[in-house]
């Protein structure tokens, strides 16, 4: 007897994991039979999850917390336990701006470009017309991390330069009119800018943040509670989707599977440069080897910790100007259910941390940390600025940001 | 009351329109380009606006809204709000509303019930041009497998449809299936269109 799940997706790479679990046969394993929702925009996305069109969503991980507190929307509360991937996701300037701050054909260093960037950027301001950035969403990983990287390198994102939210296949047309001079957004889209000549990739967004949390698997808190036995089925084959995933053996068939029209309906040579962390930068370039450009499965990446949520909910304040709420602080965190992965992995021979929470960007080597089962050594997981995020001192972290 | 129809397909929205030009007091204004799309908004300061769920610039608008500095901005319409059934059927309808706060129930209801219906009868006409479509597609078929028969074989028309529909009956199959097996067949073997 085989439990249905509905789930709602944006055409993105980073959107494999559940369909790979249905694609391999993972989620009939688990008794589980999916099915497909495919939107354009992030608003479709989650009106479908909270009418019940879905049952679950790939989400954008910011905007399952704004949505919990009700920014924008009357509040619904929305429960993510399980994170689709870490990064993923790349800066695009237009050619003309990716050359004056960059090396183009090579991947810039976030603190050397984002100082070329401030100059670009106050010439601008000069000249009466702002450089403009296009994000894929307000509550998006992209706005949060372009924001985090421009303002580190002295650029005001509110102030200096414009932010503005731009659908992502629409990119390449944006960045090719002149509408926007860069983007930060997910793959293919930054290979689309490439490949049609329009824009050359400066950064990966794992160069802003190494371990940065980008989508999740995002529910309504009803339902993640009525259908727990289905979800925790989810989680463990979207595990054994992931351990697929990174298999260098299985690139070409995962590129081939979600370049389908039914899933994202692009070139499977451009999905395969994302999956195999092998970026053209520059139209006509070569492919750059960038380890963990997208971060799927290993350390545990989709482990929801706890203090990825509050970091998020950081940057919220930050950007939307909020006061600081211990109680917004604690329901953001609640967002993320670590118990939920827990308890779907407990017993299979999977690793799970042993704590809920970390110091996040503190790790500059190598380290094993403690585990409830199996064993788990962290990778470096910096901001490029060198600030870590402490979960239990916001309020002193946000003092200390630019 | 302005109301702002944006949907990228014209046709649609031009049957939306129709529909809602019945409504008294509206006054009404269709976007389908996605260049200038949100500085025409801005000129039109509508209090009303729809937008099909599949289109890739809700995000940008809702974005707009948000930010906008104009003091009657549309604000997306939500499950918890009073008229929740209504809300429901527009989603399943596959259009989302934005309505300036303040704008009363009684005022928003007969107008996006009578939005609902025109999605779903644009939604109905496009299902069945989609069914014409496939039996014109099929109908084709069949013709090409009976051309490829008759050529083959030698046989009249009438014949070549009987070898088609006994070969259907015995294998518990559509004529069109056979015939598309036949056309398959026929391709593989090297014959010429």
């Amino acid at each position: 007897m085989s439990e249905q799940l509905t789930i709602g997706f944006l055409p993105l790479v980073d959107a494999c994991l559940p369909i790979l679990a249905h694609e391999h046969g993972f989620a009939k394993e688990e008794g589980l039979h999916l099915t497909f929702v495919r939107d354009v925009s992030w608003a479709t996305v989650l009106d479908r999850l909270l009418y019940g069109h879905t049952d679950a969503a790939h989400l954008v991980a910011p905007l399952a917390i704004a949505t919990t507190l009700g920014r924008g929307r009357p509040a619904q509360p929305l429960s993510a336990p399980f994170v689709l991937g870490l990064n993923g996701n790349a800066v695009t300037l237009s050619s003309e701006l990716a050359a004056r701050v960059v090396t183009p054909g090579l991947f810039g260093d976030p603190r050397a470009c984002g100082e070329e960037l401030r100059v670009e950027a106050a010439a601008a301001l000069e000249r009466g017309r702002k450089l403009r950035f296009g994000v894929v969403h307000r509550y998006s990983s992209h706005n949060y991390k372009l924001r985090y990287w421009l303002a580190a390198s002295g650029i005001r994102p509110d102030e200096d330069v414009e932010i503005v939210t731009v659908a992502p296949p629409f990119v390449a047309d944006a960045l090719g009119t002149g509408e926007i001079d860069g983007a930060c957004v997910g793959e293919p889209w930054n290979s689309v800018c490439v490949e049609r000549g329009v824009g050359t990739i400066v950064l990966a967004t794992a160069q802003i943040w190494r371990r940065g949390v980008e989508k999740v698997l995002a529910m309504r808190e009803p339902v993640l509670e009525a259908k727990r036995p289905q979800v925790e089925a989810l989680i463990r084959a979207m595990r054994k989707a992931g351990r697929h995933f990174i298999n260098s053996q299985t690139w070409d068939d995962s590129a081939e599977i979600l370049a389908r029209p039914e899933y994202l309906g692009a070139d499977a040579a451009l999905i395969y440069r994302s999956i195999a962390d092998r970026l053209i930068l520059t139209p006509g370039g070569r492919p750059v080897h960038y380890p963990d450009f997208m971060f799927q499965h290993s350390e545990a990446a989709n482990f929801p910790w706890v203090s990825q949520a509050q970091w998020l909910y950081s940057q919220m304040v930050r950007w939307d100007h909020l006061e600081f709420s211990s109680e917004d602080a604690e329901t953001a965190a609640r967002v993320f259910r670590p118990d939920v992965y827990r308890s779907a992995l407990k017993g299979t021979g999977d690793a799970l941390p042993g704590a809920n929470s970390k110091v996040e960007g503190s790790l500059d080597q190598p380290m094993q940390v403690s585990t409830q089962q199996g064993t788990i050594t962290l990778s470096p997981n910096a901001f490029f600025d060198g600030s870590s995020f402490d979960p239990a001192r916001i309020e002193d972290y946000l003092d200390g940001l630019p | 009351m302005k109301v702002a129809v944006v949907d990228e397909s014209a046709a649609r929205a031009s049957i939306i329109v129709e529909g809602l030009a019945e409504l008294a007091g509206c006054e009404l204004f269709v976007l389908t380009d996605r260049r200038g799309l949100l500085s025409e908004i801005e000129k039109i300061a509508p209090d009303i606006v729809l937008i099909d769920l599949g289109n890739p610039s809700r995000d940008v608008l809702e974005e707009y809204f948000v930010v906008s500095r104009a003091l009657a901005r549309p604000i997306a319409m939500f499950v918890d709000e009073s008229d929740d059934d209504a809300i429901a059927a527009s989603i399943d309808a596959g259009v989302s509303a934005y309505v300036v706060d303040g704008l009363s129930a009684n005022r928003i209801r007969p107008l996006l019930d009578l939005a609902v219906r025109r999605f779903n009868a644009f939604a109905r006409l496009q299902t069945d041009l989609a069914e014409a479509k496939g039996k014109l597609a099929e109908r084709d078929t069949v013709d090409r497998a009976k051309r490829i028969l008759m050529d083959s074989k030698k046989v009249t028309e009438p014949e070549a449809y009987g070898e088609l529909r006994r070969k259907a009956m015995s294998s518990n199959k559509r004529i069109f299936e056979i015939a598309e097996a036949v056309v398959t067949a026929h391709e593989l073997m090297g014959g010429a269109e």
